[in-house]
């Protein structure tokens, strides 16, 4: 169709270069993590922050950084880890620039089965949540990619059409469901937003093994997708199991999504974001591609979250609705490069 | 118009009619057809009179007027972009319309759910049909490729914009207060429930004046479908009449939103299976106004009694959940239909 930006993009820049890149983005994200501690409705300095973390003694400043702030800090680069390399593992394995899974239903399969469980009475806390988003979002990522392969096979309009009709269907059953119990709504419209206020470190330790599993198989994963992206006949000549490789790469997607949707809701356009600065950056190969866009989605959801507690003033904006202003913008720049297929 | 049109849209109209005399006598005070045709003649008692023509008929005639003006709307933006899938629902008209619509419930609430008269009456509609035509011209502006509005990239461009739209209204969910908020999703599922005369005045009017604008555009459209080169030899002013036809459509679609929501596929399913059964090289206006009236005021009665009747529960569901349950399924139906294709 088109000999897209990223194409013309995956002739690798040296490893020295890439090492030094990926360096680069680790010290961003350090910055970005020293900044969310320090920033806020109240400034805190270098002194106040090195005493709150060394040397608790209960004051104010203490209890805001140890409290509030370190905690959902800690959460923004878990689930920001999470969400970037599943976005880019789903770009990957669909040869889909758009795939992401707040565009692909995937997100909204979760948030479907997660106000299900909440009705029927089946989850109460976020552990046994993170459970039916799993499901939901693993049902949701399959049943999208199936649907969208009917015919001569998945193309971007298809997949990204695919996954608007499933997300638009599922999204009026939600809402549903919802709407018959006022007290999940109001639980519901908090989570729906996507956001990592007030998330202690227990939800990132409850989806914490979810996330573990799902980034080992994506390192797993990104070798044999580097294969795949030859094309299936030839990975399958280089002696790769399609089928193995593509339900690992589903594994991984399914459980780093619901364990970003468990915690924090269904956050959009992050996976979108990470994957394609860490294509600019890196270039193809998926051995770097993944680690990077891991590390430019923690960086990114934790300003995102910061951004939102800096312009929200009395009040705050949440990290999802600021990515959703972001991301869309850059939705739209890729489709106009035509950078559509991969 | 050929016969076979003709007699659709008759039948059409027929059946929506007598669904929405049945859909007046149902309901916890049960009424004979006989007693509400009386009525609606002008008789009855007094009783009777106030159910029939105060709480149900403005539902009802919401009803069969959004479902008319999201048909129409459909109709012409399909035929517009030569693409079935270029409805207001897919290319973020009713996201926009809904983005405005839900900052007046939730910034204009009282906190009680309710809002005042003049803001309800006047301010909704006004900022839908702003959201909705600022969302199309986002949309408009950004598909512009070598100067023509690129079908293909009019739906990818929509769904960015829409979510954008979302990420928007679920953060004004979250600013408001829970009962605005509750009165805001309910609105945002596409509901009929408690409509007054109010809310179908700005669709009626839309209605009546675009319905017979857009259809003084008969002939060009036909011509339209022809491609652009052909409509031009033919004598259309192809990009004048592209430009008015678009702006009757986000018109038509953005104030039927304000007036139930943004009802789910209807501007999506009903040109489309009017043009199927009427056998036409694009959809037809009329058959597709009355096949819409007919799907909402259908979908209407089974959301309102289908619990009911099924013995599920007392509850009743915004008519939003049926026309998504029935609409997804053919989107991805025609999804798979459009890749064949290729």
């Amino acid at each position: 169709m088109s000999t897209s930006a990223t194409n013309v993009r995956s002739v690798s820049p040296p490893s020295v270069r890439r090492t030094a890149a990926l360096l680069a983005l680790v010290v961003v994200l350090l910055l970005a993590f020293a900044a969310s501690l320090a920033l806020g409705s109240r400034w805190l300095g270098p002194g106040a922050l090195w005493h709150a973390l060394a040397a608790n003694t209960g004051s104010d400043a203490d209890v805001i950084v140890r409290n509030l702030r370190f905690p959902r800090t800690v959460v923004a680069v878990l689930i920001g880890l999470c969400l970037g390399i599943a976005g880019t593992l789903m770009q990957g394995h669909t040869r889909n620039a758009l795939a992401e899974p707040g565009i692909f239903g995937v997100s909204s399969g979760a948030a479907f089965f997660v106000v299900l469980g909440l009705q029927l009475g089946l989850v109460e806390s976020v552990s046994s949540t993170v459970w039916v988003a799993l499901i939901g979002a693993l049902l949701a990522t399959f049943g999208v990619q199936q649907l969208a392969s009917r015919g001569s096979g998945a193309t971007p309009v298809g997949l990204a059409l695919t996954g608007a009709a499933v997300a638009a269907m599922l999204g009026a059953l939600t809402s549903a469901i919802v709407l018959l119990d006022a007290n999940t709504l109001d639980s519901y419209r908090f989570w729906a937003v996507g956001s990592v206020a007030g998330r202690g470190l227990d939800v990132a330790g409850q989806v914490l093994p979810f996330a573990v599993v799902g980034l080992l198989l994506a390192v797993v994963n990104a070798r044999d997708l580097d294969m795949l992206a030859l094309g299936d006949d030839v990975a399958a000549g280089l002696g790769l199991s399609i089928r193995r490789a593509r339900l690992v790469g589903l594994g991984a997607i399914g459980l780093l999504t619901a364990a970003g949707v468990a915690a924090c809701g269904p956050i959009g356009f992050l996976g979108l974001l990470a994957g394609h600065v860490a294509r600019r950056i890196f270039g193809a190969r998926n051995t770097w591609l993944i680690p990077a866009a891991g590390v430019i989605g923690a960086a990114a959801l934790v300003l995102a979250d910061l951004v939102g507690r800096l312009v929200g003033g009395a009040g705050e904006v949440q990290a999802g609705v600021v990515l959703g202003v972001v991301g869309a913008p850059l939705f739209v720049l890729v489709v106009r490069r035509r950078a559509v297929a991969l | 118009m050929r016969s076979r049109t003709v007699v659709l849209s008759v039948v059409f109209a027929a059946l929506a009619i007598v669904i929405a005399l049945v859909s007046l006598s149902v309901g916890t005070t049960k009424l004979p057809i006989a007693d509400v045709v009386e009525v609606l003649l002008g008789g009855g008692r007094r009783g009777t009179r106030l159910v029939v023509l105060e709480l149900r008929l403005p539902r009802v005639a919401t009803g069969l007027l959004v479902g008319i003006a999201f048909a129409v709307s459909g109709a012409l933006l399909q035929t517009l972009s030569r693409n079935p899938l270029a409805s207001p629902d897919i290319v973020g008209v009713n996201s926009g319309a809904s983005a405005g619509a839900v900052a007046v419930i939730v910034l204009a609430g009282t906190g009680g759910g309710n809002i005042s008269g003049f803001a309800a009456k006047v301010g909704i509609p006004l900022a839908a049909l702003i959201g909705g035509l600022v969302a199309t011209l986002v949309v408009g502006a950004l598909s512009i490729r070598r100067g023509i509005v690129d079908a293909g990239r009019v739906v990818l461009i929509g769904v960015g914009v829409a979510a954008a739209a979302n990420s928007l209204v679920a953060w004004l969910l979250v600013v408001g207060d829970v009962n605005d908020a509750g009165r805001a999703a309910a609105w945002l599922a596409g509901s009929l429930n408690s409509r007054e005369w109010s809310d179908a005045l700005p669709v009626f009017g839309a209605v009546v004046c675009l319905l017979p604008v857009a259809m003084m555009f008969n002939r060009d459209l036909s011509a339209l479908v022809l491609g652009d080169d052909v409509a031009s030899s033919l004598g259309v002013r192809v990009a004048r009449i592209r430009l008015a036809l678009l702006v009757i459509a986000t018109v038509l679609a953005a104030l039927a939103t304000a007036g139930a929501g943004p009802i789910a596929f209807v501007a999506l399913v009903a040109p489309q299976v009017a043009q199927r059964l009427t056998r036409m090289e694009r959809p037809p206006l009329v058959t597709a106004a009355t096949l819409g009236a007919l799907f909402v005021v259908l979908a209407d009665l089974l959301a309102r009694n289908g619990l009911q009747w099924t013995q599920v529960g007392p509850y009743e569901l915004p008519v939003g959940v049926v026309t998504a349950a029935c609409g997804a399924p053919y989107l991805l139906h025609l999804i798979g239909r459009q890749q064949k294709g290729r």
